[in-house]
């Protein structure tokens, strides 16, 4: 598989956090895919095994953080047989510069993955100009 | 000429950047280096695995699949999770960032236990595979009892 990587959890970057965290559990950035059409701008982040009423999503000031707090699903004394990924938290958050009209921006979880829609302001959104003639 | 002021940071991250891509362009050539940690990419999907008396539990994070994008088989003490993640948005272009892969995949697993194959379960919520893998009669522990004897 070509994008083996991407699909594997990565911990979040010690360089990019700016503020520590209270807790010593590991926090993993989800991966995320942003698409822009013309009606918004759209975030899907892969965040499996949480519940949708434990996501807090943020929009301040043009930056948009996403937390997904995910409880233990294995009591912490299991023996593992194998042990590849950890559970954590995930964390992230982004500069939109794009103007987004705050008040709509709208959530869903499916299948393990948060589905963000921003949508822009109507400003900013393209218009069709009719030509007239003469 | 004028200096920049140096940011530690960018420095650490700039050899890091380069230790990688070292160590990516080395791995073909090491073959120890799967063991080692160093290569990037591992099997997917990853899994957890754990067991009690009765059975093997396997868990696998896939966020995005379905219980139709995925199967599970099991023959004797071996495991196998087939699945793709489809292309959602192919059509539609504008793509600002793209970190979450696509395609198909595959991964054997040999368990360490005979099973009973009949009575696997395997359960996908909010993208989190769970495989319940109940041991054969036989693979079970059991508890033997010490007779004493007597004259």
């Amino acid at each position: 598989m070509a994008n083996e990587t991407v699909l594997n959890k990565r911990p979040e970057e010690a360089t990019l956090v700016q503020t520590e965290r209270t807790r010593s559990r590991p926090q993993f950035f989800p991966n995320v895919d942003i698409v822009e059409n013309a009606e918004e701008l759209l975030v899907l982040a892969d965040m499996p095994g949480i519940k949708a009423e434990d996501v807090d999503i943020n929009f301040e000031n043009g930056t948009l953080t996403l937390h997904g707090k995910v409880a233990d699903r294995q009591p912490e004394n299991t023996n593992y047989l194998l042990r590849e990924y950890e559970v954590g938290d995930f964390h992230r958050s982004f500069q939109v510069s794009e103007a987004i009209d705050a008040e709509k921006i709208y959530a869903e979880y499916h299948d393990g993955v948060l589905t963000l829609h921003l949508p822009k302001t109507e400003a900013v959104k393209p218009r069709k100009i009719a030509v007239k003639t003469k | 000429m004028l200096m920049r002021p140096m940011n530690p940071w960018e420095a650490i991250h700039q050899v890091r950047e380069e230790m990688a891509r070292l160590f990516d362009e080395m791995a073909p050539y090491l073959p120890m280096a799967e063991r080692w940690g160093l290569r990037r990419a591992g099997a997917f999907p990853a899994l957890n695995l754990w067991e009690d008396e009765q059975n093997i539990y396997a868990e696998a994070e896939l966020p995005g699949l379905r219980m139709e994008d995925l199967e599970v088989y099991v023959v004797g003490n071996e495991l196998t999770i087939k699945g793709e993640r489809k292309d959602e948005f192919r059509e539609k272009a504008g793509y600002h960032r793209r970190e979450r892969g696509v395609g198909a995949f595959s991964r054997v697993l040999q368990l360490p236990a005979e099973l009973d194959a009949d009575r696997v379960e395997a359960v996908l919520k909010n993208g989190v595979l769970t495989i319940t893998l109940p041991k054969a009669e036989k693979a079970k522990p059991r508890k033997v009892q010490v007779k004493a004897l007597t004259k």
